[in-house]
């Protein structure tokens, strides 16, 4: 079959169309980042998430070392079950803490793993027995307000 | 005044009739086209030659647009985020509007007006010159031989093009917010491969670029072969191929993103 010139810039094209989808893929997204092929599933039970999504990072020491794959309300215990999936290259003890956690004052929440000195490790498909909640700003604030017209009440017995 | 309001509607009336079943004759020849795309496969040269008239000469119009783009993005991120604070998330809006929205759609819609239009009007042409009718009598199939091969072009073109848009626009940003204004590059890449997640987003937007290209060379095919064989009626289809295009993608883009980003972060 006769090769001709617009065949070449056929070819040019495709090619860079696949080159510029590996672009995005390993520069712009996060094809690189954790794969979880061989991870295991830790689940958590959290009284409040925040704005905790599906897909966010797992951390421990700032490492990310897998991610939130499900959560789920639990109509039993009126808590979140938050399901991660955790490399199976990092082992954790039975007594590491699980907290819900912001990057930065507007940034995404994570949980952030922070492993306990227990002998025996976290296995597949167990439970995170200690686990903190996200802080919930509009909370925060309200406890701060409650705080501070108590103080006031408790200077001033007039009011 | 009565017979002037029932000519309206009997004129509306007749507009959706119209409309109807004009979708219908669309969707009928589209069907006929998916039939009759076997020979175009095996015969893939002319698929190959239209991949080049669609693809590589939308190229240059594709490239300038996603950079420039890139660059608006980039400088409106800037000045909106250090109010702020966060300039450094400059990366990510960037990344996450093009891979998204902008690159899929933008490249979209200057497809419709750069291939579409000149996939309808040659199209058209062939009809008016009675080239269509000629092929016919030598019992050449035009839907197989001339409307298939340039369906698949179009449809196989589209999301490479809408990739190296994206691409283009990510430099354009990188471009305009490290190189020009002087934020910090590593914070830049750090920031956008944290939030641009590959499945969820460059795939969607790889998806929905493959709705647009199916869309737009639907229409562009339908309405050159549809187009009544006169100069006037030529350019008609041609105009009609922008419009009905620019309109579809949209509207489409809004479906799509309702569907598949829903729910994600």
């Amino acid at each position: 079959m006769q090769r001709t010139m617009m065949d070449f810039w056929v070819g040019l094209f495709v090619m860079a169309g696949i080159g510029a989808l590996l672009f995005l893929g390993l520069k712009a997204g996060n094809l690189t980042d954790f794969q979880a092929d061989k991870s295991y599933v830790l689940i958590g039970d959290f009284e409040n998430i925040g704005g905790l999504k599906v897909r966010a990072p797992v951390k421990s020491a700032g490492v990310t070392v897998g991610r939130v794959t499900d959560i789920q309300f639990s109509t039993q215990t009126y808590d979140a079950v938050v399901t991660m999936k955790v490399d199976t290259r990092y082992q954790f003890p039975k007594d590491t803490f699980a907290s819900i956690l912001t990057s930065g004052l507007l940034g995404e929440q994570y949980i952030g793993l922070l492993p306990g000195g227990d002998d025996e490790m976290l296995e597949d498909g167990e439970k995170v027995m200690k686990t903190n909640s996200a802080i919930v700003l509009e909370e925060m604030i309200g406890r701060f307000l409650f705080d501070k017209a108590s103080e006031k009440k408790d200077s001033d017995p007039e009011l | 005044m009565a017979r002037r309001i029932r000519a309206a509607i009997e004129s509306i009336g007749h507009r959706v009739i119209e409309s109807i079943w004009r979708l219908g004759t669309a969707a009928r020849f589209i069907l006929l086209v998916l039939l009759k795309s076997i020979p175009s496969f095996l015969r893939f040269r002319l698929i190959t030659r239209e991949i080049y008239y669609a693809g590589v000469m939308s190229l240059i119009i594709i490239l300038v647009s996603g950079l420039f783009v890139g660059m608006v993005l980039g400088l409106q991120g800037y000045e909106t985020l250090q109010k702020f604070g966060s300039e450094s998330a400059v990366g990510t809006l960037v990344a996450l509007s093009l891979v998204r929205e902008l690159g899929p759609v933008v490249a979209a819609l200057l497809f419709a007006s750069r291939a579409g239009s000149a996939m309808t009007a040659e199209i058209g042409l062939m009809k008016a010159t009675e080239q269509l009718a000629a092929m016919g009598m030598m019992a050449v199939d035009p839907i197989a031989r001339i409307v298939a091969p340039r369906f698949w072009g179009g449809v196989f073109s589209m999301p490479l093009l809408a990739a190296m848009f994206s691409m283009m626009g990510v430099l354009g940003g990188y471009l305009v917010t490290v190189v020009f204004i002087g934020v910090d590059a590593g914070s830049f890449w750090s920031q956008m491969q944290s939030a641009v997640d590959f499945r969820y987003d460059i795939i969607n937007g790889v998806i929905k670029s493959c709705f647009f290209g199916v869309v737009v060379t639907a229409i562009a095919v339908f309405e050159g072969f549809d187009a009544p064989p006169t100069a006037e009626g030529v350019s008609g289809a041609t105009t009609r191929t922008v419009v009905t295009s620019s309109l579809a993608i949209l509207g489409l883009d809004f479906v799509l993103t309702a569907f598949m980003f829903r729910g994600v972060s």
